[in-house]
């Protein structure tokens, strides 16, 4: 069995950068998250093809002072809450992300 | 953009942020009570680039508990609420409104139109007073209860009021504009015609002393953001006003205005 998990990114979402922070609003709702620091290294990493649990090895644990275990425990409990709200998907299998562009009306 | 030829149809053109709005009606009445809600935006011209039908349906068919809906299908967009619904086809320039005869359900599908329209062109929608003063515009925002109003009733004479309730902000190159609209609220007096750069935009709040602050970088994006108005809960629409949101930040001074209402508080606003 595949205990993996891999997180992808929404389409339905707008995004950006500002500092260390991530500012980000669901097209659902129009509600404004900001992403802190650590959050925002999971959120860019959020490919669909790269583990969470390699995220965290490689990307948390390497630039922040924690623990695996306790930096793990933290990510899958931040995916949880933006899947919660439609900004990210979860799968335990790579997630193929939408290369379609966006709809442009007139 | 298309322009659209004059309708048979008792019609008036009402131009706001330099957009003019054919709205056809067979009645006449309908039309005339346009005319006087939409005084001082009643174009002289009858060239229009958008033309809507409005076809009035009976006293008491409305249902005054549905939400609001605006949604892209099948290239055009359908703006849905209780008290009216509204279709329109940006490519052809034409829609079509079916409401009572309310003038501000008219008023609703106005400021939605105008908002997928801005969004295109890097403007947007807030909700925020504005008044032109020595040249410049100055916005105040807020939620409803923050000040707008009172803001507005307490502006100098030399103040050209543009709107006590929802503010036009349009984008010309790398400057913002501040545009008169006739969308009011507790004043229910329509904001004059005018226009003219941003200068500042200030966030309200109501404290127990004047005082300015400068607001940056994430706290004022989040400031503006919540005020934006924000109708259509589509991906694209929404990349493209938050995309703007963050643009305008980049270029106009965003502060907080802590106030207490009286008049004094103009005397900061320079």
């Amino acid at each position: 069995m595949n205990d993996k998990r891999y997180v992808s990114r929404t389409t339905a979402i707008a995004a950006r950068v500002l500092g260390d922070e991530t500012m980000v609003m669901s097209a659902a709702n129009s509600t404004l998250f900001t992403l802190d620091e650590v959050a925002t290294v999971i959120w860019e990493a959020a490919d669909g093809a790269t583990p969470l649990e390699e995220i965290v090895t490689k990307r948390i644990c390497t630039q922040f002072d924690v623990t695996p275990e306790v930096a793990l425990r933290d990510a899958e409990s931040f995916v949880e809450q933006l899947a919660e709200h439609g900004l990210v998907v979860c799968s335990d299998r790579p997630i193929a992300q939408s290369s379609s562009s966006p709809r442009v009306n007139p | 953009m298309p322009g659209v030829t004059a309708a048979q149809r008792p019609s008036t053109v009402v131009e706001i942020g330099g957009l003019p709005i054919r709205l056809g009606c067979d009645d006449p009445s309908f039309i005339a009570l346009l005319v006087e809600r939409y005084a001082g935006y009643v174009s002289a011209s009858d060239q229009a680039s958008f033309d809507f039908e409005i076809e009035l349906a009976p006293p008491g068919t409305e249902s005054g508990d549905e939400d609001l809906s605006v949604a892209w299908n099948s290239g055009r967009w359908l703006i849905e609420r209780g008290d009216f619904r509204a279709e329109w086809n940006p490519s052809t320039a034409r829609g079509r409104i079916k409401q009572t005869i309310n003038p501000y359900s008219l008023d609703s599908v106005l400021r939605i139109v105008h908002t997928l329209l801005l969004a295109r062109k890097g403007g947007f929608l807030v909700h925020a007073s504005s008044a032109i003063r020595n040249g410049r515009a100055f916005l105040f925002s807020g939620v409803s209860g923050a000040g707008k109003t009172t803001i507005a009733r307490l502006a100098p004479p030399d103040a050209a009021l543009l709107t006590d309730e929802i503010s036009y902000v349009t984008r010309q190159n790398d400057r913002y504009f501040a545009v008169g609209t006739p969308f009011f609220g507790e004043l229910a007096r329509v904001g004059e015609n005018l226009r003219a750069p941003i200068a500042c935009v200030y966030l309200l709040a109501k404290g127990p002393e004047n005082k300015i602050e400068p607001v940056e970088g994430a706290d004022a994006i989040r400031g503006l953001l919540g005020n934006i108005l924000f109708f259509a809960r589509d991906p694209e629409f929404v990349n493209l006003v938050f995309d703007s949101a963050f643009e305008f930040v980049s270029r106009v001074p965003v502060r907080r205005l802590t106030f207490v209402p009286n008049a004094a508080i103009w005397e900061l606003i320079i």
